[in-house]
């Protein structure tokens, strides 16, 4: 077997490895694309049909100029600072948001899920309105959420986490529903033999069964966390954070595209990185079940 | 009938089992099944596929309620002796819990009954040396063979001493040879603690070696055709090749082919 440090670090290197091919993928490909369409006058080669995308500098900057905005430097109030790192300080104050959008949502969604698994009518009664609850746009929650908040006097970071959390619940409550079902009768009817209280049944066997079933779930709740921040945000007309970045950014594409596409990239790597440390608490809550293969 | 005034370990009281009463669906699994397995005793239900046999093992363990009659275990209704903790059960895949440790799931019923980490840990390690796993505690399931994992699951049975061990198929997914081998083990393992076994299986010889008694099954509805007392003494790797396990072999077999169930 291979030593469990030198597997971490070879993973380590995988994973650097593997991101940095896929943004050189994406970085030449969009330079592929945007130099096809400049050859062919925006058409598909050949032919007189217009490309999907148009390929000029304000659709489509440069990728080297998307990277050079990102040393460049932006004011922040007083000071002056590259525009990668605002885009951090704005991502920390986001990141804070989602975190909690994170939480609750996935508290809120096992609570659900061991509601629905508790009393069939409550799943039947549940299901589809959570299912409809997705349905509902963003854009026009967001505003409602916001205006109630204020009424009841709430910080609007609160009403933020509370967008956020409406799109985390979701995927947790119904991948838990599926992990708290997941074990055999076998193992259902063991617990039923010792007599096993439901709440018993419900630690010691459902809610362990249910964890490889959670993990994914908790990643696309991650990165919905983020979207639903920087929805929040930008709905709001926060002060601060990157949705408040990107709608500036927004307001003056037309004139500077760079950095538009800088604050969205910046919101990618948060998102990213929200997954990462999910993807690393798996690895450590799920490990001892794993690595152990003889 | 109980000798000498004791009580019998299992008693079955003109028990039918009736699938989705009242529906379009109906399966009558059992009918007038009448039973009484004496405590200490190895008996062994065998019959065709579908005659009922994990059916009456789960009514005996009150995972099932029947339509017809009734069940006491040691003098309690079976319900009561299910919420007594008092049945230890082991079914065809071990069923053990993949995210504990070997150590851990024997200890689960344990946890159950609120025994105190250091008696659990002592337990444990008493079991594992019993079902001869000892070096095996501190791993994951997934690490063991498929018979080192029913051993575990029996030990997990065995480990808070149930007066009733109920176990359907339990070897049904091994191979021959550590089939027999385990075979070896739980009856050394019966005769060191002296419980009641109740066996399900579809294997002949498995039924001729263990049991003091079988009942054969006759199906659609699950019937008793007859119970065959075998009496072949201590049983030792040697018991396979003794005319009389044979003999026993041969009389169960008959049973079977009259009730139309071949091994
Ligand atoms: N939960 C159930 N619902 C409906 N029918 C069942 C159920 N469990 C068992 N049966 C039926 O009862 C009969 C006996 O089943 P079972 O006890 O599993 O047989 P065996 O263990 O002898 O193979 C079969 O016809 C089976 O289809
Ligand atoms: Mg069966």
């Amino acid at each position: 077997m291979i030593p469990a440090r030198t597997a971490t670090a070879t993973k380590v290197i995988r994973t650097v490895v593997t991101t940095a091919l896929a943004i050189l993928v994406i970085v030449v490909l969009w330079e592929g694309y945007k130099w096809m369409g400049q050859q062919t006058g925006g058409n598909w080669p050949g032919t007189g049909i217009e490309l999907p995308v148009s390929t000029d500098d304000i659709i489509m900057p440069h990728a080297a100029d998307i990277a050079a905005e990102l040393v460049s430097d932006i004011r922040d109030g007083r000071s002056t600072l590259p525009l990668s790192v605002f885009l951090l300080k704005k991502a920390w104050f986001t990141l804070q948001e989602a975190a909690i959008g994170f939480f609750l949502g996935s508290a809120i969604g096992i609570g659900l899920a061991v509601l629905m698994l508790r009393w069939r009518v409550a799943e039947r009664g549940l299901l589809p309105w959570i299912n409809v609850s997705q349905t509902v746009p963003l854009i026009a929650l967001a505003p409602i959420i916001v205006t109630w908040g204020r009424n009841q006097g709430m910080p609007d970071i609160v009403s933020i986490s509370l967008i956020s959390t409406y799109l985390t619940f979701f995927p947790v409550a119904v991948s838990a529903l599926r992990g708290l079902q997941s074990p055999d009768s076998a193992h259902v009817e063991l617990m039923r033999s010792y007599a096993a209280p439901w709440r018993t049944t419900l630690f010691k066997l459902r809610l362990p069964a249910a964890r490889p079933y959670l993990f994914p779930a908790f990643k696309i709740a991650a990165t919905l966390s983020v979207v639903g921040a920087i929805v929040g945000e930008i709905s709001i007309g926060t002060k601060t954070g990157l949705g408040r970045a990107i709608l500036e950014f927004a307001l003056r594409y037309a004139v500077w595209p760079e950095r538009l596409y800088a604050s969205v990239i910046g919101a990618a790597a948060l998102g990213l990185f929200v997954f990462g440390m999910i993807s690393m608490a798996e690895r450590l809550v799920l490990r001892r079940t794993d690595e152990v293969v003889a | 009938m109980s000798s000498g005034g004791e009580v019998p370990a299992v008693v079955v009281d003109g028990v039918g089992m009736v699938f989705n009463e009242g529906t379009g669906g109906e399966v009558a699994a059992l009918d007038g099944i009448d039973l009484t397995i004496r405590a200490g005793e190895f008996v062994t239900l065998i019959g065709p596929s579908g005659c009922g046999k994990s059916t009456l093992l789960r009514l005996i363990g009150d995972l099932l309620t029947p339509t017809a009659g009734g069940v006491s275990v040691f003098d309690k209704s079976a319900h009561e002796s299910r919420t007594g903790q008092d049945y230890g059960m082991v079914f065809q895949h071990a069923g053990l819990f993949d995210w504990r440790k070997v150590k851990a799931n024997i200890e689960l019923p344990l946890e159950l009954r609120d025994w105190s980490k250091t008696d659990r840990n002592a337990r444990s390690a008493e079991m594992l040396d019993l079902v001869k796993l000892d070096e095996f505690g501190d791993h994951y399931p997934r690490q063991l063979s498929g018979g080192m994992q029913q051993r575990v699951s029996i030990a997990r049975a065995l480990s808070f001493e149930p007066r009733l061990l109920l176990m359907d198929e339990p070897f049904g997914a091994l191979d021959e040879m550590t089939r027999e081998h385990m075979q070896g083990e739980l009856l050394r393992i019966w005769g060191e603690t002296g419980t009641t076994v109740v066996f399900v299986t579809h294997s002949i010889s498995e039924a001729a070696f263990l049991s003091n008694r079988v009942i054969v099954l006759s199906p659609r509805p699950g019937r008793v055709h007859s119970i065959i007392d075998v009496d072949l003494g201590e049983r030792t790797p040697d018991t396979r090749e003794d005319p009389d396990f044979f003999a026993a072999a041969t009389t169960i077999r008959e049973a079977l082919r009259s009730v139309g169930g071949a091994e």
